[in-house]
């Protein structure tokens, strides 16, 4: 495996990694101040933020121009898939925290709260509270009615509609990069472009559905972050992965602005497109979990 | 490429090479562990006899809180990293690390992440007093302000931890020399793989945790309150998911260092690699499936309790069969006694007796009389004192000459593992008999009942410090000025990282080495 | 100080001596309290049983592991001319040495098993007690009898900061006991107030974490009346160190004329509430109550601990409309750990210690309040 050792690209010295590490600190520092009350807090968050973003932009930058210069061998691009393939899987297991937690609240704390159970006698605590879920009857509302300091949601959100319409676009969407890369493969630009864009384009949309559904809850459903685990819950997963959608279709944007502008990406050389299409599929595949547990089972 | 290492300030900076980047982590983590030797020392000071005299409670528990958190992040993972970076790419054969740049960065984010620690002992409320496990809702709605900066830099340092595995795994699995097989790995560079893939799996479960909490605090969700269906034992689960293989992060690349020096030593080759290798395996498996040993007393159904108490007791196999490995190893060998040595020996049986007392914490009902005392302190400190710590330093003695080409003072390391052994013993063996007499841990004044033993751990804690900087003088001074190493150091040592020149060249293998 | 160095000097030396007269180390592990207590239940016994058994099985394992070690070390040396020799497996004996270890676990696991069992098995309790835990005390709640008070530290601050010669209890009384009766299955369903606690007598080996928002259960049977003595085992704020558990265990017949004595000052204090009291009378009384109540948190000079207890003195509180007042102090502040304090004091105490803060350490308002009033802010609500 290891024929081609000899040729190992080891970069010079590259002032990148400690400004990295610099704008890294400088944005959660700043957003800690900002959390905690402090003026100075947003400016040093943003100030941080746009120094790692530059940052970034400069490193991928560097390392597309060092592949083109032809000095990754195949070992160096092995590192690569490697690099991204167990990021991923940290990533993975970032969401199995939530889903955990949703989990265990589930199957444990609110039945145990509502009495059932192991813990059942907790029930004792909490006047007449009925475990169900989604729960729109927070414990804290059964013990102190209107005085209680956290609400439950008004109605839960359901599968149908929005929801519904995200799964099908998003499912659609990691289709679409799956052509996309066959084109590539296949070295059909212009379909390559086109499979590409039509992902881009989903993803976006996805966003934007998403932000109405949050409307649509916040406004309509009054499920908010603070509405007890129910709302907790369902922000959490469903923002986190929203978030990584942003993240996927930026990186699926970037590739598309590469292909189309620059002419990057060989059929046999595109590892930055293949990266974040795992990217992609991973986030679709979060989305399948999501789907089935916050949503169908969940209300 | 071709050329050695840049001049001044800037070859650190910007350094990719795995050599440098070692040093730091290794120097950095060393600094770490004065600081939160420091802090221990305070802990000691205070504890030394009944009554309050030198902190108040308030800052007793900031102390505790930040010499666990400064010792698991900032010493020991760090050093283990650092010996990572300066052994694997060697051991394997390697121009050095997969992924050099990211290297640096999973480095340098560790300053940035433990300034940002340390600097909360100066803040308004103080610095997190709510224990290194930081259970909720001590750490949440009942925390100092400065808990959301404990937060993110838990996030930061969480995030150079899991950049640092992916650098390992990609280097183990992709740089290895021609003929190198996975099962001719040297058995640190096998430990190391596995502990990667651990932390790769439980680093972005502890973000997650501290996630919730940065939302329970500031954004009024509810994960760990009852009052909103969710529930304080939450955070204790996620967190031992976390937690608890990240004890054995702690020790299995202590298993490897001491895998590759008790060979040396006895002259004969290690018995049983490859049940070494499944034995790493298995306890890295069962490292996931134990976590709610340190919750028996929240109330766990009765069910899992067992479970969760004979998987616990399980990890005692694989890890008697390590231990069994080691020992039969020496058998019937040629042994010397040099420093290194001298601190795998006493690994071998110390940690055995931080195992037994492990053991004796997984028997659930026993544990109902042993948790939160301080027998389990004594539990916990003979496996990290004498496990990753000894491991750490034996492993600085064992390839120290390799990496600055000058052998250390022999007598001086003799010296210093006399006075670390006796030290160590006598701080940390009499919290066996105040912890079963009934002294809970994290107090900062007890029953006159318990002051004897308190007042001999804490010589003991100053005198273990005190050997300390007889280690910190005998490597300087090895720098500075020890006398010329050969490329082999030891009597026919194991391994490819005694192949080439002491010190070894900048840039290691250029062309990778043949491996029969 | 003197006095224990030469014992520790004693101790460091005496080993050997000790050795020759077994009846004198036994003595002397009592003395010392060099083991795990075997206590007063059945259940802290058949632990005991559990700890020692699991702790002669590992000293077995360590004289044969660490007697080999020891002997090939000194054998086989290179110093005393040993060839190494070169063998590296041997499947029969890895075998043999997974097998054995898992052998001995079982032998382990089942009596725990048992005992597991039995330790979880709550039901059929002739009496409840609901514990819950405060920062920093305990509220002991005989629901069934409609007793109820907290019970606190009572050690002196001047034995803890060192002024006063420390009593054999130091840190181990409290001003009130938990009472149980002897010879009953008492349940106790263990709660938290704030943050996580934990309720641990070594002697019942009781040791249950006490969860916010959730009840746990546990039990005991006590034989032989006593004083046992108990403290917080889950770290649980800044006087963690500070939350002793005593229990007193008392024949049936003491413990119910207890129960009704308890039940008649209760109705003592309530009848205190109409009447009217002088100023000076509500100071001194709210000085005591301060200092056992608030002083944990506001500290004695009401200065509190920047960033985290927020000082009275000065207090824009404690120097504004006294209904304010009165409400945070009965009310507490929720989400923080400010309690309600209406359900712990009495009006009296309540009114007491707000008339007190509010003319402490120069915070002079000169104005009172009455239990009357307190009461009234009560039924308001
Ligand atoms: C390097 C770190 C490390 C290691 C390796 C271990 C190893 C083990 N630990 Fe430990 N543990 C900690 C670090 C570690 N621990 C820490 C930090 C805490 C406290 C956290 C906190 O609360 O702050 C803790 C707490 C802790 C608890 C919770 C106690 C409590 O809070 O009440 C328990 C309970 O089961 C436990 C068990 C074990 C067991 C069974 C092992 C086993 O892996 C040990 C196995 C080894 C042996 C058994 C010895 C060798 C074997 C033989 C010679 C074979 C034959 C032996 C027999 C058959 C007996 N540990
Ligand atoms: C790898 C981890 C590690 C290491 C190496 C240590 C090392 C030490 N620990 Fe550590 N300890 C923990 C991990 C570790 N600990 C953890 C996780 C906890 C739990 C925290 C919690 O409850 O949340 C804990 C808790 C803990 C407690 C219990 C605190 C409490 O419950 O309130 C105590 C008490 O004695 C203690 C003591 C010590 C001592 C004396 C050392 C010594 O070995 C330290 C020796 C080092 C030095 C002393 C520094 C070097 C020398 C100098 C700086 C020079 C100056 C010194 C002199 C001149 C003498 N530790
Ligand atoms: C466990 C700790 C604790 C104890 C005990 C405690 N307090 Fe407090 N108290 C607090 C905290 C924390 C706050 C701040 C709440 C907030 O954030 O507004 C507070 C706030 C107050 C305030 C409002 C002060 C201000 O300026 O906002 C008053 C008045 C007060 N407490 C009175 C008392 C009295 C009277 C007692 C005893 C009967 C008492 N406290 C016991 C923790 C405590
Ligand atoms: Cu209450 Cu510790
Ligand atoms: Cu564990």
């Amino acid at each position: 495996m290891a024929s081609e050792q000899g040729t190992y690209y080891v970069p010079e010295q590259s002032k990148l990694p400690i400004f990295a590490s610099l704008g890294l600190f400088l944005t959660v520092f700043g957003a800690a101040n900002w959390m905690n009350g402090n003026e100075t807090g947003p400016s040093i968050f943003f100030c941080g933020s746009l120094l790692f973003a530059f940052v970034l932009w400069t490193w991928f930058s560097t390392v597309i121009s060092e592949n083109m210069a032809g000095l990754n061998d195949a070992q160096v691009k092995r590192s690569y898939v490697w690099g991204m393939g167990w990021f991923i899987f940290s990533e993975v297991m970032f969401f199995a925290a939530f889903f955990g937690a949703l989990y265990y609240i589930r199957a444990f704390s609110v039945p145990w709260l509502g009495g059932e159970g192991d813990r059942g006698s907790s029930n004792m605590l909490w006047g007449n509270f009925e475990a169900a879920w989604p729960l729109l009857t927070t414990p804290d509302m059964a013990l102190n009615g209107e005085a209680a300091l956290v609400k439950g949601a008004g109605q839960p959100m359901g599968w149908q509609g929005l929801p519904l319409y995200n799964t099908i676009i998003l499912l659609t969407s990691s289709v679409t990069v799956h052509f996309a890369h066959d084109a590539l493969k296949a070295d059909k630009r212009k379909a390559f472009n086109y499979w590409l864009g039509a992902s881009v384009l989903m993803g976006i949309v996805f966003l934007i559905l998403q932000v109405e559904e949050y409307i649509h809850a916040y406004q309509e459903l009054g499920l908010t972050l603070e509405t007890g685990v129910y709302g907790t819950t369902f922000f959490m997963l469903t923002g986190f992965h929203g978030a990584h959608v942003t993240l996927g279709t930026f990186m699926l944007l970037v590739m598309w602005l590469r292909s189309v502008f620059k002419g990057h990406f060989k059929s046999d050389d595109h590892f930055g497109f293949e990266a974040a299409s795992w990217y992609w599929h991973f986030v679709d595949v979060v989305w399948v979990g999501l789907f089935i547990f916050v949503y169908v089972l969940g209300s | 490429m071709a050329h050695g290492p840049a001049k001044g300030l800037t070859r650190w900076l910007y350094t990719t090479n795995h050599k440098d980047i070692g040093s730091m982590y290794l120097w950095f983590s060393f600094a770490m562990f004065l600081l939160g030797g420091v802090f221990a020392l305070v802990i000691r000071a205070e504890l030394f006899e009944p009554g309050l005299q030198i902190v108040e409670p308030e800052f007793f528990n900031q102390m505790t809180t930040m010499h666990g958190l400064v010792m698991v992040f900032g010493a020991v993972m760090p050093a283990f990293v650092g010996l990572a970076n300066w052994m694997i790419p060697m051991m394997v054969g390697a121009p050095d690390m997969a992924l050099p740049r990211m290297n640096n960065w999973s480095f340098w984010i560790l300053p940035f992440a433990f300034s940002m620690l340390a600097s909360t002992l100066f803040m308004e409320g103080g610095a997190p007093n709510f224990g290194w496990t930081f259970y909720a809702p001590l750490s949440t709605t009942y925390a100092p302000p400065s808990v959301t900066f404990f937060i993110f830099a838990v996030h930061i340092m969480g995030a150079s931890s899991i950049m640092g595995s992916i650098n390992i795994i990609a280097t183990i699995l992709n740089m290895r020399a021609p003929g190198m097989t996975l099962m001719k790995m040297p058995l640190f560079v096998w430990t190391w793989l596995i502990t990667a893939y651990l932390l790769i799996a439980v680093m972005p479960v502890l973000a997650g945790v501290v996630t919730m909490m940065l939302m329970d605090i500031h954004f009024g969700t509810s994960f760990f309150d009852a009052a909103g269906g969710g529930d304080p034992v939450l955070f204790q689960h996620v967190f031992w998911f976390f937690g608890h293989p990240e004890v054995y992060i702690m020790i299995l690349p202590a298993f490897g260092v001491v895998s590759q020096i008790i060979p040396t030593f006895a002259r004969k080759p290690l018995f049983g690699y490859a049940s070494m290798v499944y034995a790493t395996s298995s306890i890295a498996f069962l490292s996931f499936i134990v976590w709610a040993h340190h919750m028996f007393t929240v109330g766990i159904p009765v069910a899992g309790e067992l479970f969760f108490m004979y998987a616990t007791m399980l990890i005692a196999v694989p890890t008697g069969v390590k231990v069994f490995n080691w020992v039969t190893t020496m058998f019937k060998g040629s042994m010397t006694f040099e420093t290194p040595m001298l601190f795998s020996i006493a690994f071998v049986i110390l940690f055995s007796i931080g195992g037994f007392s492990g053991l004796m914490l997984a028997i659930a009902p026993a544990d109902f009389q042993y948790h939160d005392t301080y027998f389990v302190v004594a539990h916990f400190h003979y496996v990290l004192v004498p496990g990753a710590i000894f491991s750490i330093i034996a492993a600085t003695y064992y390839w120290l000459p390799k990496w600055c080409g000058r052998m250390y003072n022999e007598t001086m390391g003799k010296v210093h593992f006399w006075l670390a052994f006796i030290g160590l013993n006598i701080t940390f063996f009499p919290m066996h008999f105040v912890g079963l007499a009934g002294m809970p841990r994290r107090i900062p004044d007890y029953n006159i009942q318990f002051a004897d033993f308190n007042m001999i751990a804490s010589v003991g804690a100053f005198l273990f410090g005190a050997a300390q900087i007889l280690f910190l003088w005998n490597v300087i001074a090895t720098i500075r000025s020890g006398k010329p190493a050969t490329a082999e150091v030891w009597e026919n040592p194991e391994g490819l990282e005694w192949t080439v020149d002491s010190p070894a060249p900048y840039h290691t293998f250029s062309v990778p080495p043949e491996v029969k | 100080m003197l006095k224990r160095a030469q014992r520790l000097f004693a101790w460091l030396l005496g080993p050997a001596v000790l050795m020759m007269s077994h009846q004198s180390l036994a003595d002397e592990v009592e003395h010392w309290g060099v083991n795990m207590t075997q206590g007063v239940t059945q259940m802290s016994q058949e632990i005991y049983g559990l700890h020692m058994n699991i702790f002669w099985w590992c000293v077995g394992i360590g004289v044969v592991v660490f007697g080999i070690m020891f002997y090939t070390m000194i054998v086989h040396r290179k110093a005393n001319g040993a060839k190494a020799s070169n063998f590296h497996e041997s499947t029969k004996l890895e075998i043999i040495w997974t097998v054995a270890p898992f052998l001995i676990l079982i032998i382990m696991a089942v009596p725990a098993t048992k005992t597991l069992v039995k330790i979880y098995d709550t039901s059929e309790a002739d009496l409840d007690i609901l514990i819950t835990g405060y920062q920093w005390k305990w509220k002991y709640d005989y629901i069934a009898e409609d007793v109820a008070f907290f019970s606190s530290l009572s050690t002196p601050a001047d034995q803890i900061y060192n002024r006063a010669p420390k009593g054999p209890n130091y840190l181990l009384e409290v001003d009130e006991p938990l009472v149980i009766p002897t010879k009953k299955k008492v349940r106790f369903l263990i709660t938290a107030n704030d943050v996580i606690h934990a309720w641990w007598v070594p002697d019942f080996a009781v040791k249950k974490d006490a969860i916010p928002g959730f009840v746990n259960e546990s039990w005991t049977y006590v034989e032989e009346p006593g004083i046992y003595r108990g403290q917080c085992a889950e770290l649980c704020g800044k006087d963690h160190g500070f939350m002793p558990i005593v229990v007193k265990a008392v024949p049936e017949a003491e413990y119910l004329e207890w129960i009704s004595a308890k039940q008649a000052d209760a109705v003592a204090l309530k009848a205190l509430t109409e009447k009217t009291f002088t100023f000076d009378e509500l100071y001194t009384k709210g000085e005591e109550v301060y200092a056992k109540n608030c002083a944990a948190c506001h500290m004695a000079n009401g200065e509190g601990v920047p960033g985290v207890f927020p000082g009275l003195k000065g207090s824009a509180v404690a120097l504004g409309p006294i209904n304010t007042h009165n409400d945070v102090v009965v009310n507490g502040v929720p989400g923080t750990a400010m309690q309600a304090f209406g359900g712990q004091l009495s009006e009296v105490d309540v009114a007491a210690v707000v008339t007190y803060e509010r003319n402490a350490w120069g915070n002079n308002m000169g104005d009172h309040v009455q239990p009357i009033d307190v009461l009234k802010l009560k039924q308001g609500k």
